[in-house]
């Protein structure tokens, strides 16, 4: 059992004396430090001689103590056994804390901060696509330098590994949009128009913006977290040694797939999504299969399909590309890794939602039924 | 009424420890290893195991790789548990069952990784600081006062306090993770691998460093190294392990006497110039 820490005052040829003993160490010293240093300033307050030639083990916690006691000086008179010394004196070398300065910085300077932080993103965006065109060029010319592996693995697990749940996703919103268009479309006895409203809603909307947001959370974060170890371990800079450039090795397959593989998931997922809601009007509103299938062709017209289709290869371009984007900008850090994982997947499915709007307003006039 | 003299009155500030009803005041071996056994899947790693650090030795580890050194430390530090008997540090189980038993243990000794293991979403300051806040016991103030004087024991000026772990140098890194190792001031300080990837100038001063704190806190060392330098600068006492056994274990000319293909290999190199020197 460690003696602990003692204090005892005495009178000593007419002067008093703090004679200190015991264990002065942070695991013997006891469990609350306030009392300890409240009782050491007091006497510390008067003249008094300290006398440590009693202190078996002095740590820097101790002597801490002590020192801060002692208003971070040396007390007059003090007896201290040379073995405790040094760590007096590591405390003694401690500089005083400084003032705190003041904190907020005033709004502008946040703003100011805030806006300089988008316009780099933006910039490292614009390069990162000027970089992948670039490559693209560079490969026609050499195409044998075509990254296939990266990219067939790349298509393999965004694209054909995301099949099941685009598809049970496409069919539970078919269902459900079904559902509650066919109770409004009942008040009006406009049953049949189930057909139009779920044509157009998920081929030409519902189905490119779902398989975005889910691509988005499935593959943009695995790119973001994959590339963002990737620089973390430093194995960016041994393919840079390696003369492998990161944007053809790396980025562009990702892209690429990404690109190829999203326009085949919104096809698979609106056919889902329309299987759905064939489903539940059958269920509904007795609507016969043969019904919904002979009329879909004429209440749709092609163009939507396309626009699906073309939906989804920017939506894959650009979730390929703000993916790869955030994991290049991860610093080493576990933080900046989660940070950077969470505004990636935030970032792609606002864009999305973004281009999905601009899409709408370019093709307000195209693939109406008249 | 008896008017014998009676020596002041010491006000006492009674430990965690005493507090909680103390424990035995005997001094066991600071590190008991008693017959351990470790086996993943079908190999063995270790077959019965002995190995005993007392107070104020600095017990290098040495054997081939693969022989289980880290394997050992681990265990030693009760991130892994052996498959047959017990690892035992300051007379208590590791692997207590009662975590308050364990987690007081733990704060007994420091372990400095080999690639220092700082946490990297943390600055310099708060990486040592984390293992004092986490005791509960101290203020900001005083925190502050301790983790700039691990700092100065290290070598690390205040200005480092505010880098990142990514901006430090191999050394730095080391040195940094040395005063996370030391912020509780514990007994037993567990060093894996401590100047792999230092060069030799680096090094023998992280060594010398390591030596002088060891001299000044009087803490208990084990370490794992293949290095010889640091073996020589620092171990008081040598342990060769070899086919999951303890095969040599005494000061480093001992150990290099004994005649064991593990240890005529390891050793070769130092041997090579006395053997030139006798040939001469």
């Amino acid at each position: 059992m460690l003696p602990p820490a003692a204090i005892a005052c005495e009178v000593r040829e007419g002067r008093q004396c703090v004679r200190l003993s015991g264990h002065w160490t942070l695991a013997a010293l006891p469990p609350s430090l306030a009392a300890l240093e409240a009782r050491l300033c007091e006497l510390a307050a008067t003249p008094v001689d300290w006398d440590l030639s009693g202190v078996a083990r002095l740590d820097s916690a101790g002597a801490l103590l002590l020192w801060r006691a002692w208003g971070r000086r040396w007390p007059e008179v003090v007896a201290v056994p040379e073995a405790h010394c040094l760590v007096l004196m590591r405390a003694e070398s401690v500089p005083p804390p400084l003032p705190p300065v003041a904190g907020r910085r005033p709004p502008l300077l946040v703003a100011g901060r805030a806006a300089l932080i988008v316009g780099s993103h933006l910039r490292d965006l614009v390069a990162l696509a000027g970089q992948l065109l670039l490559d693209l060029v560079w490969l026609f010319a050499n195409p044998r330098q075509l990254p296939l592996r990266e990219f067939s693995a790349t298509l393999y697990k965004s694209g054909a590994r995301a099949l099941p749940v685009t598809a049970l996703v496409g069919f539970l919103i078919g269902v459900v949009v079904s559902y509650l268009s066919s109770l409004q479309l009942k008040l009006f006895g406009a049953e049949v128009f189930i057909v139009n409203i779920l044509g157009m809603s998920i081929i030409r909307e519902l189905g490119p913006v779902l398989v975005a947001v889910l691509v988005a959370g499935r593959s943009g974060s695995a790119m973001t977290a994959q590339i963002g170890v990737m620089r973390v371990t430093e194995e960016i800079d041994a393919l840079a040694t390696m003369g492998v450039s990161r944007s053809l090795r790396l980025v562009l397959p990702k892209v690429a797939a990404l690109a190829l593989a999203m326009p085949l998931l919104v096809v698979w997922c609106s056919a889902a999504g329309i299987v759905g809601g064939l489903v539940a009007a059958n269920l509904q509103l007795d609507l016969s299969w043969g019904f919904f299938i002979e009329t879909l062709p004429r209440v749709v017209p092609l163009p939507n399909l396309w626009i699906g289709l073309a939906k989804g290869l920017v939506f894959g371009l650009l979730i390929g590309l703000v993916a790869c984007h955030f994991g290049l900008r991860v610093k080493p850090n576990t933080e900046s890794l989660s940070t950077m994982t969470t505004s990636s997947v935030v970032s792609s499915i606002t864009i999305v939602i973004l281009a999905d709007a601009v899409f709408a307003i370019l093709t307000r006039n195209v693939g109406l039924p008249l | 009424m008896s008017a014998a003299p009676r020596p002041p009155e010491a006000e006492r500030f009674p430990s965690p420890a005493e507090v909680a009803g103390g424990q035995p005041a005997a001094a066991p071996p600071v590190v008991d290893i008693r017959g351990v056994w470790t086996c993943f899947g079908g190999t063995v790693v270790h077959q019965d195991l002995d190995l005993v650090v007392r107070r104020g030795e600095l017990l290098g580890l040495v054997g081939s790789s693969g022989s289980g050194k880290t394997t050992l430390l681990r265990e030693v530090v009760g991130l892994l548990r052996p498959s047959r008997g017990e690892v035992r540090l300051f007379g208590l189980p590791i692997l207590d069952a009662d975590p308050d038993a364990r987690r007081e243990v733990r704060r007994r000794f420091g372990v400095l990784f080999q690639h220092g293991a700082l946490f990297s979403a943390l600055p310099v300051f708060d990486n040592i600081a984390f293992p004092l806040r986490e005791l509960k016991r101290l203020d900001e103030a005083m925190i502050r006062d301790l983790v700039l004087m691990k700092m100065a024991m290290v070598e690390l000026g205040p200005e480092m306090a505010g880098l990142m772990p990514a901006e430090l140098s191999g050394g730095m890194v080391k040195r940094v993770a040395l005063a996370r190792a030391l912020a509780l001031e514990p007994e037993l300080l567990v060093l894996d691998e401590p100047t792999a990837g230092l060069d030799p100038d680096r090094s023998e001063n992280f060594v010398k460093l390591i030596r002088t704190l060891q001299r000044e806190l009087d803490f208990t060392v084990i370490m794992v190294t293949h290095d010889l330098a640091t073996l020589a600068g620092l171990a008081s006492r040598v342990a060769a392990l070899s086919d999951g056994r303890v095969v040599a274990n005494g000061t480093l000319e001992e150990v290099m006497a004994v005649d064991h293909p593990f240890t005529r290999s390891f050793f070769a190199s130092l041997r090579q110039p006395a053997l030139c020197g006798s040939r001469r």
